[in-house]
């Protein structure tokens, strides 16, 4: 049996998202293969033949495969999907874009977001915004997954040497083109990989408020910073840093919750964290019954304080 | 142009849901049930292109049950000009409903279908996705500003980093993000109005659509429980708490 990974990456960095993928792949069992569709990906390429437990890297290199369109890059899987049990990909923007595209395309179910493996065929998955767990069973013969990351740990990256095979680029269908990204710069960990996280809400009561006293704290901790969807609604911050059932789903070591009041959404992307800290001045938001430690305190003077004191 | 905009019924946003004891599934019995959110992200979409004069007609599509008429005409409400129900009992999964979708897209010709990004029963996000691989058409998923010109669109989408632009060729297929816009509420004479808004009903043999489900449901349980952890009293203690007993800071 083998399965095969959809690498995440940027043209130059793999992406830690695509080694929690290869964990679930193999906790599902079979020889991994590293799919890498990009252009001049090369660097890519070796960074997944280093990858522990993966035995093959197939490299499609080409113009079109660069920006990572969906109608390309599922053409593409599907031409080369014959032989695998599973393909499987992180549950990043991308792999959710393009993986339903190829589940339709090969007339099969896909099974998303997965967070745990019970056999090759059935896997358990989050439900109504966290608040069930679906445990399913797939009968289609080639099993499309996507992969909740902060249901796996990430494979090591290093220890691996598996063959890079070239593959040849399927057409440019040219249904879609990349006009423009305007993407977050930040020098700070991002959301999804980040052992501490700095979360704020709607408490925050502005974006100059958000980064005057939220930024010093996260610099202290090495965090990245996050946000309620209040917070992004209102425009204290771009898009990228929310955290939610339908923003980014976390699970760092440490949670540091600000200002925000912990609505069902908000919880359902956060509560795996292993530790989780609130501060709210309100003392029954839902935020404290998740909170391994509630702080019940104006955020404006408890969190220069909490700065000060690291 | 014509419009094609699919809405679920799901079960409201507001409400708290629980795990069947049995552990079949989650109780759906006498809880208050309403178009996905997304979905209605979608419907408003369409009307702003439609009152831009950029859409001519905007046609709601339902599958499901019975009681899905009611997400239709909260679709009319909202001004849909006509609605589809495909009509069956059978627990559908995405890709049945891309299928019935696909199978309506074909006889309607529609030259954009906007759909919301996931529903919030399964969390599939997956159905836009699939319809748009199986009609061979171009696909913008997460949209946040939707732009028509002459036998294109400019999406600009919500991705893990920030935002990314695109220009799509129509027909195509749009999936709405959160802050795409604020869908309207529907007014009073506008539902009066939407009762007599005209409502067909086919099923999935009439399109010739298996709507088998692919995945059998094994159980379905309550995730752990987090319980509440401690207040503290300060911030001197907090800190005190997270170096020495959580031990997640130095």
């Amino acid at each position: 049996m083998s399965l095969l990974v959809i690498a995440e990456h940027d043209n130059a960095v793999l992406r830690t998202a695509t080694l929690n993928a290869v964990t679930a792949a193999a906790k599902i069992g079979g020889e991994i293969h590293i799919l890498v569709a990009g252009a001049a990906c090369g660097a890519v390429a070796e960074q997944a033949a280093k990858v522990a437990g993966v035995s093959k890297v197939r490299v499609a290199d080409a113009a079109h495969y660069g920006d990572q369109t969906a109608e390309n890059l599922a053409a593409l899987i599907v031409a080369n999907a014959a032989g695998y049990s599973h393909i499987i990909a992180p549950a990043t923007s991308n792999g959710k874009n393009t993986l339903p595209r190829v589940a339709a395309l090969l007339d099969v179910a896909q099974i998303s977001e997965i967070i745990s493996v019970v056999d090759a065929d059935t896997f358990v998955r989050p439900i109504y915004a966290g608040n069930a767990l679906a445990t399913v069973k797939s009968g289609d013969a080639t099993k499309v997954i996507t992969v909740r990351t902060t249901g796996f740990d990430a494979a090591a990256n290093s220890g691996g040497s598996a063959a890079i095979e070239a593959l040849a680029a399927g057409p440019d269908l040219g249904q879609s083109k990349l006009l423009s990204r305007e993407l977050t710069k930040s020098a700070r960990p991002e959301l999804g990989a980040a052992k501490i996280i700095v979360s704020g809400g709607r408490g925050m009561g502005n974006g100059e408020n958000y980064h005057k006293l939220l930024e010093p704290l996260a610099d202290k901790l090495g965090a990245a910073l996050g946000a309620s969807r209040a917070a992004v609604d209102a425009g204290f911050v771009p898009n990228d840093y929310q955290v939610g059932q339908t923003g980014k789903i976390v699970a760092p070591q440490l949670y540091i919750a600000i200002g925000i009041s912990g609505a069902i959404q908000h919880l359902a992307g956060m509560k795996d964290s292993k530790v989780i800290v609130a501060i709210n001045k309100d003392p029954d938001a839902p935020i404290f019954q998740v909170a391994d430690y509630g702080l019940v305190a104006d955020l404006f003077a408890a969190v220069p304080e909490l700065t000060a004191a690291l | 142009m014509k419009i094609l905009v699919p809405v679920k019924r799901v079960i409201d946003y507001n409400v708290k849901v629980r795990v069947k004891a049995d552990g079949t599934g989650v109780d759906l019995a006498n809880v208050k049930m309403s178009m996905n959110p997304f979905d209605e992200i979608a419907v408003e979409e369409a009307m702003r292109l439609k009152e831009a004069g950029k859409a001519t007609e905007v046609v709601a599509v339902s599958c499901g049950v019975t009681a899905c008429q009611e997400t239709l005409r909260t679709a009319m409400a909202i001004g849909a000009d006509r609605s589809i129900l495909v009509e069956t009992d059978v627990d559908l999964q995405p890709l049945a409903v891309a299928k019935l979708l696909a199978a309506v897209a074909k006889k309607e010709t529609p030259q954009l279908i906007i759909l919301g990004k996931q529903a919030i029963d399964d969390d599939a996000n997956q159905t836009g996705q699939m319809l748009a691989a199986l009609l061979g058409w171009s696909q913008a998923t997460f949209a946040s500003k939707v732009v028509i010109g002459e036998g294109k669109a400019t999406v600009t989408r919500e991705v893990d980093g920030g935002l990314e632009t695109i220009e799509i060729s129509l027909p195509a297929i749009v999936t709405t993000d959160l802050r795409l816009n604020e869908p309207r509420y529907a007014t009073l004479p506008n539902i009066m109005k939407a009762k007599k808004k005209p409502m067909e009903t086919v099923k999935p043999a009439d399109l010739g659509v298996d709507v088998a489900p692919r995945l059998a449901t094994v159980s379905v349980s309550e995730p752990p429980k987090r319980s509440a952890g401690i207040k503290v009293a300060d911030v001197a203690a907090l800190v005190d708490k997270l170096k020495n007993e959580a031990k997640v800071i130095a």
